[in-house]
């Protein structure tokens, strides 16, 4: 299959961010339609690319780059989880443009150009069928998440940042080592190619194989913010601008999509008895460790962004825990949780900026809820008597307004019915029960109970503080756009309630196909390729 | 050759976590340089180390074990650029935070004021 679908995510968003930066950040409007004529293109692009791959049986599109053999060159592959998250990434990006558009793109310069860059990174990394190739786009993303994570510049925002990209540069430098070893064992990157050779790999050199493995995997844990590996996170979550931060919950995600491919793909049932489920206890109980962190981390949050930080960390856990398990069911509501969390977890950073903007500095940009900007010059006494009537109305629009996105995000957050969240952690609670009695399974199924226990906890104790004080002691400005973004998040995910069973039947299908990389290595390394 | 090697890419490296792991923002750069030194080196070595030999097949004539394997030498020139590039951005926001908060430390406090 040769048609340009599958390089095109990649490529739209790098030469529209080109275009942007040739424009010039003065002329917003047209680096504003750029950006969202791309976002929108991109959705459709991803959902051609899923209707593409969701066919009958285990469809796999290969892209050959510059078509040389997939063993000598470059390779793009989609399938199910690829199209998925792609289709994933580009929904986030364009629900978050018209945030961004409120006030926080003119905060700093050029963000909608690094938001593309960043959304080329993000696809090529899911779309990449080669080890080096992935540490490019790893690159290409995280260059831009430095830019976008010290938006907006300030004290708080600079030293959080620092941090940030000691710690990524580190991971990069692990994240070569293990490429680097891996390469050394077998002689090749290709993803499929490795699957093929691992099991051959004489038993002289399999330990370095393993060594080169989780060097790697470690470079992906630091990305997905494993305890002890985590601490970075919350801080930087926290400093980052709402739009960004909400942009950066699909980044841990990243770290988790390669770690659910690899650990299939190179180490499955297929692997071999010696390597096979290679490294996946460590993922279970780090997991685990990572839940506990991350409770116990909410529940002393003091605000509410690091409360939101905190939830990115306990998502993370529990989904490393869920892939640890390596049932192909549990996959399934894993990759269920994996959606809702991104949505919920992104709306939640939003409304956290929105109730942290009351008291900041530039009030003049935003506007209550209420249309009265309207209200022409003649009428500004009648206006001043307006807004003296509207202050004694108890809950007035933006609040109720954020009241509802915030109750909506604890119920989607803490998996309580009978939003999506309840059933995505219903799919993946309820295969652990089926599945045996495993140590590591009913430790995980009881922590994440807990999880969602101290989750409405901790979240009851910030809307009292925050909703049930006094009417003066907080006046949130909202934009309708800004509104806006989070209403797309939270439909996003009340949809997804509704119509649970066309998309879970997809992911059970996903989970089918990753748990069965045979035909994922036939489709990428043809039999008229193999070697003679 | 390969014990000289060995010792020279543990050196870079143990200097580079020791330095990484310092207070100032100065020795944390100088540090993570000294590690992608570290790691360029290891990738370079892994294709097996050789003299004289060519990385790429100049006229199709002879036997392969003769060449050096040319992708680690391709790697570790994407790898040296990329580790220059966010080097340098971590540079620029090293000194916006000794532009911001007035000193050198990694947390933007000193402690001792």
């Amino acid at each position: 299959m040769s048609n340009h679908l599958i390089i095109a995510p990649i490529v739209l968003p790098l030469l529209v961010a080109a275009l942007q930066l040739l424009v010039g950040e003065k002329r917003r409007r047209t680096v504003l339609a750029l950006s969202v004529a791309s976002c929108v293109v991109l959705v459709l692009l991803a959902a051609a690319l899923m209707l593409a791959v969701a066919g009958d049986g285990a469809l796999t599109a290969v892209y050959r780059i510059g078509d040389w053999p997939a063993r000598f060159g470059i390779v793009l592959v989609a399938d199910r989880l690829s199209a998925l998250m792609v289709l994933l990434a580009s929904v986030l990006a364009l629900a978050l443009l018209p945030y961004a558009l409120g006030r926080w793109q003119h905060r700093g310069g050029h963000f909608q150009p690094l938001l593309q860059f960043l959304l080329m990174g993000l696809n090529g990394a899911f779309l990449t069928g080669d080890l080096f190739n992935l540490f490019v786009f790893f690159e290409v993303l995280l260059a831009a998440s430095y830019g976008l994570a010290l938006h907006g510049s300030g004290a708080r925002r600079v030293s959080a940042g620092l941090h940030y990209i000691a710690v990524n540069l580190t991971a990069s430098m692990l994240f070569l080592l293990g490429v680097s070893l891996i390469f050394g064992v077998t002689g090749t990157l290709n993803m499929a190619a490795l699957a093929e050779l691992i099991p051959h790999v004489p038993e002289r050199t399999r330990a370095l194989l393993h060594a080169g493995a989780a060097i790697l995997g470690v470079a992906f844990l630091i990305k997905t913010a494993m305890w002890p590996l985590g601490f970075w996170l919350p801080r930087t979550y926290a400093a980052a601008s709402p739009a960004v931060a909400a942009m950066f919950a699909l980044m841990t995600k990243v770290g988790i999509y390669v770690l659910l491919r690899l650990s299939l793909l190179l180490f499955g049932d297929g692997a071999g008895p010696a390597s096979s489920h290679f490294g996946s206890g460590w993922m279970l109980w780090g997991g685990v460790a990572t839940v506990v962190a991350g409770t116990i981390g909410m529940l002393g949050a003091r605000d509410l962004a690091k409360l939101a930080g905190y939830n990115v960390l306990i998502s993370s856990g529990t989904l490393l825990g869920a892939i640890g398990l390596q049932l192909p069911a549990v996959t399934a509501g894993a990759l269920a949780y994996l959606v809702i969390s991104t949505l919920a977890i992104a709306a939640f950073f939003l409304v956290a900026g929105l109730l942290a903007s009351d008291g900041d500095d530039d009030t003049d940009d935003s506007l209550s809820l209420e249309p009265y900007e309207q209200l022409g010059e003649a009428s500004a006494g009648e206006g001043l008597y307006a807004k003296e009537d509207e202050s004694r109305v108890v809950i007035s629009a933006p609040i109720a307004m954020l009241g509802a996105s915030f109750f909506a995000c604890a119920l989607l957050l803490a998996g309580l019915p009978p939003l999506s969240g309840f059933l995505a952690k219903f799919a993946m609670l309820a295969p652990m029960l089926e599945a045996g009695p495993r140590v590591g399974a009913i430790v995980l199924f009881t922590l994440i109970i807990v999880a969602g226990f101290c989750t409405v906890i901790a979240m009851c104790r910030a809307g009292i503080q925050i909703f049930w004080v006094e009417p003066e002691r907080i006046f949130p400005k909202v934009r309708l756009v800004e509104s806006a973004s989070i209403a797309i998040l939270l439909g996003l995910c009340l949809l997804l309630t509704v119509l649970a069973e066309a998309p879970l039947r997809y992911l059970r299908d996903t989970a089918r196909q990753i748990h069965t990389p045979a035909a994922y290595i036939q489709q990428v390394l043809p039999a008229a390729e193999a070697q003679p | 050759m390969e014990l000289v090697l060995a010792a020279a890419i543990g050196i870079l490296a143990a200097s580079g976590v020791w330095l990484l792991l310092r207070p100032r923002t100065f020795q944390v750069i100088i540090g993570l340089t000294l590690i992608s030194y570290a790691v360029n080196l290891f990738i370079f070595s892994i294709g097996g180390l050789r003299t004289g030999a060519d990385p790429v097949l100049r006229d199709a004539a002879g036997d392969i074990a003769q060449y050096a394997d040319p992708l680690p030498q391709a790697l570790v020139l994407t790898a040296i650029v990329i580790g220059f590039a966010t080097t340098a951005l971590f540079l620029v926001v090293l000194l916006t935070s000794r532009g911001l908060t007035g000193n050198d430390h990694v947390d933007g406090e000193d402690g001792t004021p």
